[in-house]
């Protein structure tokens, strides 16, 4: 607390990540720019006239940089102090687009706002689900090892994320779950993650090999290891052994052959299966779906296609090496990849500045992550950790899901790619997020609590 | 607490760097080893646009253009665009009804989408043109729009000139590497299709980024890339348009063909073939149906160039060339006389013949006296030096090739055929080892076996014209900046016949000036000119109905310095004396004095072209045609 009065707010504020912040934002504003640009038309006058997305992008821009100046002023005991009551907030406020929801794109998650602007408070919830989590762990009674309150983290986290998926955002949802690795950092046993990552991985392996096939597989390697089991362990553990090897090859097979078949059928809509089908390059018979059976009775179901990941691919693809060239992409003049300026923007710079502009913009949303995790752990109070890796949880899973699913490894989920895609709400989610951390950052000698 | 899960940030980060590195190999796979995305994505954008260029123009020998083009207007929609056309006006304007309107539009959509331009209604007339430009802002969402079209601005030379057709997938597959492409013109016919090469001109490319609807966004590289239109060379033929046009007017109504050679350089200054039609009706929105009416249910065979593409036995015209023969193999002389009772009996059956008397060659010729050439061909076949017809057929026949008949003349227009001089060989099938000379007696008089195309017949004319040389018949003289393809040269070399005299010659115009004079051309004098010529008629039958002959007559003029030769040829018009040779006096008059003389004269182009000389069986088969079908082709097609 030896802070000098003259520079109270920029000391110990870690100019690095403010640098990213707005290299990150300059970047997005092009990429907008590159997707909305018209050769016939005065890009200059467009711009000042406002009415272009990346003009209103670079007043977002200037709002979030007030913001940001505002909380870089405020003093970091008031994150800690309103944590909870701002996540009791921000679940309010999803309750509320219930109510006053807006339909947009399908999902009825967005406020009207004056001005003609939307919220999406389920962006804003990411901010205090964070700090939330990071409260509740950061308390000084809490054991994290403790079953029942890694139960309680879990709930806090799950919370928004199942209203999220009442309002048809599946892909918000996801995010809440990355905060498992915040958590999984702060002592949460591995095993959940393991566990979690075999299940998808037999998930997937259950999309991409035949059906009969797998469960031949899966059997043979539950006799193997029963195999090597039977003559490592002593005997009278034998019996336990086998007993559980058979029961997780039971559990496996039943996922295998009914749960994964039933979630597609009867759990998910029938584009959301497609999706997922169609990301390992195969066809999702939609007349099996129930979903889509009950609300086209008599009529065939319509084979929806991949034309989302198809053009989105082609579009990246097109870049080849270096790239066609700043506002020379023709897939993105001609408007090939739907939704370009928000989920997709990631398209406009694989095709204009090709694999060697792919990796250095990764590589700088690598060192901006890194960056947050070292910033992390040089922090003394436990708050300020938990919510540094939260912030990094939720940009990871960001980057690497949207970045993901534009080529073709991950479903589509509506995710946008952090401080890049257009819009509002997204900018503004991850500006406070940023700068949050910041703020605790600059103050990391205090202990809060 | 903090340094017991301490190593956990190192497994953090090794998350993070795993899922960048799978990403980064995707990326790796897409962008750098995979090439199927930038195909697609050109696939996606770029539209190019084929640019097409004018073709040529061909003038005639006064650089009159007789081919060139203009613009016809295109009625184009773009569906997505034409809500709030007042439709019920514009299928007034078009004469369609609603639902033809409605279904058009249908398809259009169908086939090329809402929201591209398509062509609604390709071709407009003149008069349509006009009135739908004046209601233009009454229809939302379409325009015309300009293109190329062949004319034809004196409505002749149908059969030379020829015509274009969209290009299909037979010819594509011949011409792959010509750059054709589906949408594009060809010559089909006639010049058009001789000179295809020249006078398509070299198409542009231009380069469009389309959105993805189609639209089109502006150029690629702000059109760097573009290649522009170059424009078909014009040709200069050596066709007179005027001659033409008489020579189509007086051959109304009749069936068969006229060509006329300058002797001098082998340019053909007309090419009628008759029953023709004006090759304008092939260029207009119903050209496909007039197209298809021409070619398979006309019974006049409009389209047929009957001057290169159908043979014909040249009858008494070929007496001329017997009689060459004879003098050049020395078996006759002009001292050679043979009498003629009415008919030729040496060969034990009856021969038919006009006239009555004793001839020398000369007069042999004028009176077309078929027992005089009956003698010369069987002295030239029974050639006591030689003593084997074997070998003095093959004679013959070498000086009948020199005068370029029996093979094609290679005339610059296609489908020519090739006509017949047969060779022992054909007659040893038929009659054996030992064949006679009295078995082939017809070919004589230019009849039996014999056949020639009429461009021949004609060639044979300007080659005793010149006294033994001549230049391949051709209609184009140049090309406009140069002949690339070397298309010309066969044109430019001189051919000469086998070694024959120069008095040999003289003797046979001094027989085809008698002809005129005091023969069986006499009706085709012309008052002050010295014409050299030959009729003929041959007989011939149709499915062995014994039909009126067909009229032949071959001549040049002026004797002294010769500038053109004809030759004529009237299917089933009897005796050629009536027909065929005024006909051909009256277009030497015309192309010799530019114009024809007197009254008198004048009223003999009329009654000429009045005569109806359609053959019989061709008449009962218009008449049938006629009373099976509402639509009479008599008012589209026939000439006038």
């Amino acid at each position: 607390m030896n802070r000098k009065n003259n520079n109270l707010a920029a000391e110990g504020i870690d100019y690095t990540v403010i640098w990213l912040y707005a290299i990150l934002v300059s970047i997005g504003i092009l990429c907008i720019f590159m997707v909305e640009y018209k050769a016939d038309t005065n890009w200059l006058a467009t711009l000042l006239g406002g009415k272009a997305n990346y003009s209103k992008q670079l007043i977002f821009g200037g709002v979030c940089a007030i913001v940001a100046t505002f909380i870089l002023l405020t003093d970091s005991k008031i994150f800690t102090a309103f944590a909870n009551l701002s996540y009791l907030l921000g679940i309010l406020l999803m309750l509320a687009t219930f109510v006053l929801g807006k339909n947009i794109n399908g999902s009825r998650s967005w406020i009207p706002l004056v001005g003609g602007f939307n919220l999406q408070p389920a962006e804003l919830c990411k901010i205090f689900t964070s700090l939330a989590l990071a409260k509740f762990i950061s308390r000084q009674e809490i054991d994290f090892t403790n079953v029942k309150s890694q139960i309680i983290a879990g709930l806090i986290a799950l919370t928004p994320a199942a209203l999220s998926i009442l309002q048809h955002e599946l892909g918000l949802a996801l995010v809440y779950l990355s905060l498992l690795i915040a958590m999984y950092r702060e002592g949460l046993p591995a095993q959940f993650l393991i566990i979690g990552s075999c299940f998808g991985i037999l998930a997937l392996a259950t999309l991409i090999v035949e059906r009969d096939a797998l469960s031949i597989t899966l059997t043979i390697l539950a006799a193997f290891i029963i195999f090597l089991a039977y003559r490592q362990v002593r005997k009278k553990q034998r019996l336990v052994t086998i007993a559980a090897i058979l029961s997780i090859w039971i559990l496996c097979i039943g996922v295998q052959r009914y749960v994964v078949p039933y979630v597609f059928n009867n759990v998910l809509e029938c584009y959301q299966s497609t999706r997922i089908y169609s990301m390992v390059g195969k066809d999702y018979d939609c007349s099996l779906n129930k979903k889509s059976n009950e609300k086209v009775t008599g009529k065939a179901a319509r084979k929806p296609d991949d034309y989302n990941v198809r053009q989105s691919k082609i579009a990246i693809g097109s870049g080849g090496f270096f790239g066609r060239g700043f506002l020379k992409g023709t897939q993105t003049r001609g408007k090939y990849v739907p939704e370009q300026d928000t989920d997709f923007i990631f398209t406009s710079l694989g095709e204009a500045f090709g694999f060697v502009g792919c990796a250095i913009f990764l590589g700088l949303y690598l060192y901006f992550l890194f960056r947050i995790v070292r910033i992390a752990e040089r922090q003394r109070s436990a708050f300020s950790r938990v919510y540094a890796y939260c912030v990094a949880s939720i940009l990871f899973f960001h980057i690497a899901v949207n970045v993901s699913m534009t080529i073709g490894l991950f479903p589509i989920v509506g995710i946008t790619l952090p401080l890049i895609s257009y819009g509002g709400s997204s900018l503004l989610t991850f500006t406070v997020l940023i700068f949050i951390m910041l703020r605790l950052d600059a103050d990391r000698q205090m202990v809060l609590r | 607490m903090s340094a017991f899960n301490q190593n956990r940030s190192r497994i953090v980060q090794i998350i993070f760097i795993g899922a960048f590195i799978l990403i980064t190999l995707q990326l790796i796979n897409l962008q750098v080893f995979s090439t199927k995305y930038k195909m697609a994505a050109d696939n996606n954008a770029f539209y190019r646009k084929v640019i097409y260029p004018d073709r040529g123009i061909i003038f005639d020998r006064k650089k009159r253009a007789i081919l060139e083009n203009t613009i016809s207007y295109d009625l184009v929609v773009i569906p997505a665009e034409s809500k709030g056309t007042d439709t019920l006006a514009l299928c007034a304007l078009l004469n369609i009804d609603t639902a033809t309107y409605k279904k058009r539009m249908r398809d259009l959509i169908f086939k090329n989408g809402a929201v591209k331009p398509s062509v609604f209604e390709s071709l407009l007339t003149t008069e349509n043109f006009a009135r739908l430009n004046e209601n233009m802002y009454r229809f939302p969402g379409f325009t015309l729009s300009e293109r190329s079209v062949r004319s034809y601005p004196y409505d002749c030379g149908a059969a030379v000139l020829g015509y274009t057709a969209e290009v299909d997938t037979g010819f594509l597959r011949r011409h792959k590497d010509e750059g054709y492409e589906m949408g594009d013109y060809f010559g089909t016919t006639g010049l058009e299709n001789s000179y295809e090469k020249v006078l398509m001109g070299q198409r542009g490319i231009k380069r469009f980024i389309r959105d993805n609807k189609g639209r089109i966004q502006g150029p690629w590289e702000k059109g760097e890339f573009d290649t522009a239109a170059i424009a078909g060379k014009n040709l200069y033929a050596s066709i007179d348009v005027e001659l033409q046009q008489l020579g189509e007017k007086l051959m109304q109504n009749k069936v068969g063909s006229i060509v006329a050679i300058d002797p001098k350089t082998g340019g053909i200054l007309c090419m009628v073939s008759a029953p023709t039609y004006n090759p304008n009706y092939l260029t207009g929105n119903q050209r496909k149906k007039h197209l298809v009416d021409m070619m398979y249910f006309d019974p006049r065979k409009p389209l047929l160039n009957r001057t290169v593409s159908t043979t014909y036995s040249p009858g008494s015209t070929f007496k001329t060339l017997v009689g060459i023969i004879g003098m050049a193999e020395g078996v006759i002389d002009d001292q050679m006389t043979v009498s003629c009772g009415g008919s030729y009996l040496g060969c034990g059956r009856k021969m038919g013949c006009h006239a009555a008397g004793t001839f020398t060659l000369k007069p042999a010729i004028s009176k077309s006296c078929n027992s005089y050439f009956a003698v010369a061909f069987r002295r030239i076949l029974d050639n006591a030096k030689v003593n084997n017809r074997d070998i003095t057929l093959g004679l013959f026949n070498e000086y009948a090739y020199s005068f370029g008949l029996g093979k094609k003349l290679g005339v610059d227009l296609p489908s020519e055929r090739m006509g017949n001089i047969p060779t022992s060989k054909y007659y040893q099938k038929i009659f054996g080892k030992n064949w006679q000379a009295c078995n082939i007696i017809s070919n004589s008089i230019g009849q039996g076996e014999i056949t020639t195309t009429l461009t021949q017949l004609a060639n044979v004319m300007a080659i005793i014209a010149n006294k033994g040389w001549y230049y391949l018949p051709h209609l184009i003289d140049s090309i406009e900046g140069g002949d690339d393809y070397e298309m010309l040269a066969r044109f430019k070399v001189k051919h000469r016949t086998k070694n024959i005299a120069e008095s040999i010659f003289e003797e046979v115009h001094e027989g085809m000036q008698g002809t005129m004079e005091f023969g069986t051309g006499a009706y085709a004098k012309v008052p002050g000119i010295n014409v050299c010529g030959k009729t003929g008629t041959v007989e011939n039958a149709y499915r062995g109905e014994s039909l009126k002959d067909h009229a032949f007559f071959g001549a040049f003029a002026p004797r002294e310095n010769p500038r053109i030769a004809i030759a004529v040829m009237c299917e089933n018009a009897g005796y050629g004396a009536t027909s065929a040779a005024p006909i051909a006096s009256l277009l030497i008059e015309k192309y010799l004095r530019d114009s024809i003389a007197g009254p008198e004269r004048k009223a003999k182009i009329e009654q000429l072209a009045n005569m109806n000389l359609i053959p019989p069986q061709m008449k009962r088969l218009m008449i049938k045609q006629d009373s099976t079908r509402k639509v009479t082709l008599k008012k589209s097609i026939a000439k006038k």
